[in-house]
C-alpha cells in the first residue's frame, strides 16, 4: 500500500499551483465575474500549452498519458484557484464519455482536439429537474438518426464545439450520441447561473444529425458520473481548502473584544470542523482516485463517498467562511462569495446529495453481501 | 497511489489470516460486532481478553510494530493495521481497551525510559503486566496541567500524596504511569514530573466508580504517602509535561484506529429486519441517507489512518493531524448506535439481551459511546489542538499560564 501521490505528481501539482497563482489570482477571477465571461480564453491557451489538458489522455491520442491520478492533483489546483476554465466539461465529462462509449475512430479524431484544447466538449445529459442518473423516458429523442428536443442546463455549452448527448434512441431506451454544436439546427442560449465561472446554457436541437456512440446509456452514464465525481471531488477539496485558509487568515488578524477572533472557541471550533470535513473528504478522494486509476470494482462506492464528503466539506467551508468574515463577508467586494458560488455550482453540476447517497448504499450492500 | 497490498504485504496478510483461521471462528455479520468500548462486566471478561492477547503475542501478532529486542515482531505500523483488519473478521475477545494503555506505556518507555525501566516492556506487551494511567484528578481534567498530586523528594524516593480519577483498570493493574507536581512555585506546566508506579505499593487505594452504564471500569485512586524510587522517574525532574504530551498524542492515534465497518453492517442488517411505514426500513430515504453518512465518515477516518501509515512508512513524523479521527469516531459511534435504537422502535429501550435485537449490543455501545468522547481528550480540547497546532490560530487567553502554581488559587 502506498496511499499518497508520487513525487512526480506532487511536482506537477506544484507547477500547476504556481501557474494558476500567477495567471489566475482572485483579482483575475473577479474580473471575469464582473464581465460575466464564461471562461478565461487566455488562461485556457496557456493551460493547454503546458500540457495540462492532455494529462489523462493516452499518448496515442495526443495526450501525455500521465494517468487519472495526475489529473486529480491538477483538479485540486483548479478548484483552489476557482479557475474559470471548462476543464470539467471538456475533460471529466466529454473526454471520459468518449473513452467509455466511443469507438476507435471517434477517439482518434476527437481526443487529440480535447488534449490540445483546440476544441471544447461537454456533456448534454440534464433535462431540467430530472436527476442525472434517471435515463427513462428522456424528452430529447433521436428519430431516424436525427436529434430533437431540449437539454438544460448544459455546462459550458455556449463555448463548446460538440456535445456528448444522452437521448432516447429510436424509442428503444437511452443511447449516447456525438453531436456537433456548430451546425444549423442547434440553438444555444446562455443562462445566468449562480457562478458565471461555471456557466450553463440551454440547447435546443431541431432534427440535427447525431452519431451513435453507444446504444445503452445505462451502461455508460453511471460509470461516467463516477469518474467525473472523483475529479470534481478534488476540485471541491481544493476550493474548500482555499476557503479555510482565507477564514484562518482573517481569524488571525480580525480583533473583537481585544483579541483575535480566532482565539474564541466559537470561531476556532468552527474552523476545526471545516478542517475535519476537508480532511475526511480528502482521504475519501484519495481512495476514489486509486479506484479510478485502477478501474477497481470499488469505484461506485468510493466515488459516491468522495462526492458526498467533498460536497459537504465545500458547502460547509463556503458558508462558514462568509460567517467567519461577518458583515464584510456578505459584500460583493470581499472574496467569500466566490467560494459560495463555486461550491453550489459544483454541487448542482453532478447531482446533489440524495442520488449519490442512494448509490452509495447500493454499493455498500454489495460489499456486505460479498 | 496504490491501495493494493505489495507482495510482501500480501504475504503477511495471508500469514495472519491463516493463523487466525487456525485459532478463531469467523464472525458473521449478524452476530457480534461489539467494538468493546467501556461496556460490560470488565472483570469477568478480562481473563479471556488477556489470554487472547497472550496467544497473539506468542504467535508473533501481539506486538507487531515493536522492535524484536523488546519482544515485538519488528514489523511496521502498516502490518499492525493489516492484522487488525484481518482480526476484525473473527469472533475474538477485544483487547484494545487495556492494550492501548499498555502499548502507550511501552512506547513511552522506549523513548524516555532507562535501560532498567525498559526491562518491563516484553511482559507488558504480552499483557502479563497491565498498566493504568494516573493523570486526571477531580480538579484537573481537560486542564490536566492544573493537577495537584504532590511528589516530594525523600532520600532516594519520592513520596506521593493526592487523588487521581477516571483511571481504567487500576484495580487490576501492575503498573501505573503517574504525573505529579514536584515544584508548585513555578507556573503549572513547569513543575510536573512523570513516574512509573508499582501499583502494589503501600498507600494506594482504588475505589471503583460506577459509570452511567452500571459497570465499573474506572476508579478513583487515592495515594497516601506512596513511595516511588527515583529510579522509576521517567524523564527529568520538572520535565513531566513534555512526556505527558507525547504520551497523549499516541493515545489519540490509537483511538482513531478502530474497525467500525462491522457496526455499520449491523445497522444495515437491522434496517433489513425492521420496517418504517409498512416498508423495510432499508428502503426508507432517511435510513439510506444516514447509512451513507456513517460510511462516509468511517471511511474518511479509515483512509486518513492509511495516509498516516504511508507517511510513517516513509519515515515522516506523525503530526497532530490524526486528532480529527478521535473525535470523529467517538461522535460517529454515538450517532450510529442512537440511530440503531431508533430503528428498533419501542424495543430500542429494552436492555435484556434475550429480547433486544443483537443481544442489546447497540444499547450497550450507545451507553459506552459517551466515554469515548471524553477519554483521551474531550472533543472540545481536541478541537483546540486542531485550531492551535494545525490551523495556527491564536491560543485562547490562559489567565494562569505564567503565574506560579501556588499563587493561582488552585491549591485547595
Amino acid at each position: 500500500m502506498d496511499f499518497d501521490f508520487t513525487d512526480d505528481q506532487k511536482a506537477i501539482q506544484g507547477e500547476a499551483r504556481k501557474l494558476l497563482a500567477a495567471r489566475c489570482d482572485r483579482h483575475q477571477v473577479r474580473k471575469l465575474l464582473d464581465a460575466k465571461a464564461p471562461y478565461d480564453a487566455g488562461l485556457w491557451a496557456t493551460f493547454a500549452e503546458n500540457g495540462y489538458l492532455g494529462t489523462a489522455i493516452a499518448e496515442r491520442h495526443g495526450g501525455l498519458g500521465l494517468g487519472r491520478v495526475t489529473q486529480c492533483v491538477i483538479a485540486e489546483e483548479l478548484g483552489r484557484a476557482l479557475a474559470p476554465l471548462p476543464v470539467s466539461s471538456s475533460l471529466y465529462l466529454a473526454a471520459e464519455a468518449l473513452m467509455l462509449a466511443g469507438d476507435d475512430a471517434i477517439q482518434a479524431e476527437v481526443l487529440p482536439q480535447l488534449a490540445s484544447g483546440e476544441k471544447i466538449g461537454t456533456l448534454a445529459l440534464a433535462e431540467r429537474m430530472r436527476p442525472l442518473h434517471a435515463l427513462d423516458h428522456l424528452e430529447c429523442r433521436v428519430v431516424d438518426g436525427r436529434l430533437r428536443g431540449e437539454k438544460l442546463p448544459v455546462p459550458h455549452a455556449q463555448i463548446a464545439d460538440f456535445a456528448v448527448v444522452v437521448a432516447d434512441h429510436e424509442g428503444t431506451g437511452a443511447g449516447v450520441f456525438w453531436v456537433d454544436l456548430r451546425q444549423a439546427g442547434v440553438e444555444c442560449t446562455a443562462l445566468p447561473t449562480v457562478d458565471s465561472g461555471q456557466p450553463q446554457a440551454r440547447l435546443l436541437f431541431s432534427n440535427v444529425p447525431a452519431r451513435l456512440l453507444h446504444a445503452d446509456a445505462a451502461a455508460i452514464v453511471p460509470k461516467l458520473l463516477d469518474r467525473a465525481a472523483v475529479y470534481l471531488a478534488f476540485e471541491q477539496i481544493g476550493g474548500a481548502t482555499a476557503a479555510l485558509e482565507l477564514s484562518c487568515d482573517y481569524a488571525r488578524i480580525r480583533k473583537a473584544f481585544g483579541r483575535p477572533i480566532g482565539s474564541f472557541q466559537g470561531i476556532k471550533h468552527k474552523l476545526a470542523d471545516m478542517y475535519t470535513k476537508i480532511e475526511l473528504a480528502r482521504s475519501n478522494a484519495f481512495y476514489a482516485a486509486w479506484a479510478l486509476e485502477a478501474d477497481a470494482p470499488e469505484l461506485p462506492l468510493a466515488a459516491a463517498a468522495a462526492r458526498l464528503a467533498a460536497t459537504d466539506a465545500y458547502e460547509f467551508a463556503a458558508k462558514e467562511t462568509i460567517q467567519t468574515h461577518g458583515g464584510i463577508g456578505a459584500t460583493w467586494e470581499a472574496d467569500p462569495h466566490l467560494f459560495y458560488r463555486r461550491a453550489r455550482a459544483l454541487q448542482s453540476l453532478l447531482d446533489s446529495g440524495p442520488a449519490w447517497r442512494d448509490r452509495l448504499v447500493d454499493a455498500l450492500h454489495s460489499q456486505f453481501a460479498a | 497511489m496504490d491501495f493494493s497490498d505489495t507482495p510482501e504485504e500480501a504475504r503477511f496478510r495471508s500469514e495472519a489470516r491463516a493463523w487466525l483461521e487456525s485459532v478463531a471462528k469467523p464472525r458473521d455479520a449478524s452476530s457480534s460486532f461489539a467494538i468493546g468500548q467501556e461496556t460490560g462486566e470488565f472483570e469477568a471478561e478480562f481473563p479471556a481478553q488477556r489470554a487472547w492477547q497472550q496467544k497473539k503475542y506468542d504467535a508473533g501478532f501481539g506486538a507487531i510494530y515493536f522492535p524484536t529486542e523488546f519482544g515485538g515482531r519488528g514489523g511496521s505500523s502498516l502490518d499492525n493495521m493489516t492484522f487488525m483488519q484481518e482480526e476484525a473478521r473473527f469472533d475474538v475477545p477485544v483487547t484494545a481497551h487495556f492494550m492501548i494503555v499498555n502499548r502507550g506505556c511501552c512506547s513511552l518507555l522506549m523513548r524516555h525510559g532507562t535501560p532498567e525501566q525498559k526491562k518491563v516492556i516484553p511482559a507488558s506487551l504480552r499483557a502479563d503486566s497491565v498498566w493504568c494511567q494516573l493523570f486526571s484528578e477531580p480538579g484537573a481534567g481537560s486542564d490536566l496541567a492544573g493537577l495537584r498530586t504532590r511528589a516530594e523528594r525523600d532520600g532516594d524516593d519520592w513520596v506521593i500524596n493526592g487523588q487521581k480519577i477516571w483511571t481504567s483498570n487500576a484495580q487490576i493493574a501492575d503498573w501505573g504511569v503517574l504525573i505529579a507536581r514536584t515544584d508548585p512555585t513555578v507556573p503549572k506546566h513547569k513543575g510536573l514530573t512523570f513516574f512509573m508506579l508499582d501499583m502494589k505499593s503501600a498507600g494506594i487505594e482504588c475505589r471503583p466508580i460506577k459509570q452511567l452504564t452500571g459497570a465499573s471500569n474506572f476508579n478513583e485512586v487515592f495515594l497516601n504517602d506512596v513511595r516511588i524510587p527515583d529510579t522509576h522517574r521517567i524523564g527529568g525532574v520538572n520535565e513531566g509535561w513534555k512526556v505527558t504530551v507525547s504520551f497523549l498524542a499516541g493515545e489519540r492515534s490509537n483511538i482513531a484506529i478502530k474497525e467500525l465497518m462491522p457496526l455499520i453492517g449491523g445497522i444495515a442488517e437491522l434496517a433489513r429486519r425492521t420496517t418504517i411505514n409498512g416498508r423495510p426500513a432499508i428502503e426508507d430515504g432517511e435510513v439510506r441517507a444516514k447509512l451513507a453518512s456513517f460510511y462516509v465518515r468511517e471511511a474518511g477516518v479509515r483512509f486518513t489512518v492509511q495516509r498516516m501509515l504511508t507517511a510513517l512508512s516513509r519515515g515522516e513524523e506523525p503530526g497532530p493531524e490524526i486528532t480529527i479521527g478521535k473525535y470523529t469516531l467517538a461522535n460517529l459511534v454515538q450517532e450510529m448506535t442512537a440511530f440503531a435504537l431508533d430503528l428498533q422502535h419501542a424495543a430500542g429501550a429494552v436492555m435484556a439481551p434475550d429480547f433486544a435485537p443483537f443481544s442489546a449490543v447497540f444499547q450497550d455501545e450507545w451507553f459506552g459511546s459517551v466515554i469515548d468522547r471524553l477519554g483521551g481528550g474531550t472533543d472540545e480540547v481536541l478541537k483546540n489542538v486542531v485550531g492551535d497546532r494545525i490551523l495556527g490560530l491564536p491560543a485562547d487567553v490562559r489567565v494562569d499560564k505564567n503565574i506560579p502554581f501556588n499563587q493561582t488559587g488552585a491549591q485547595g
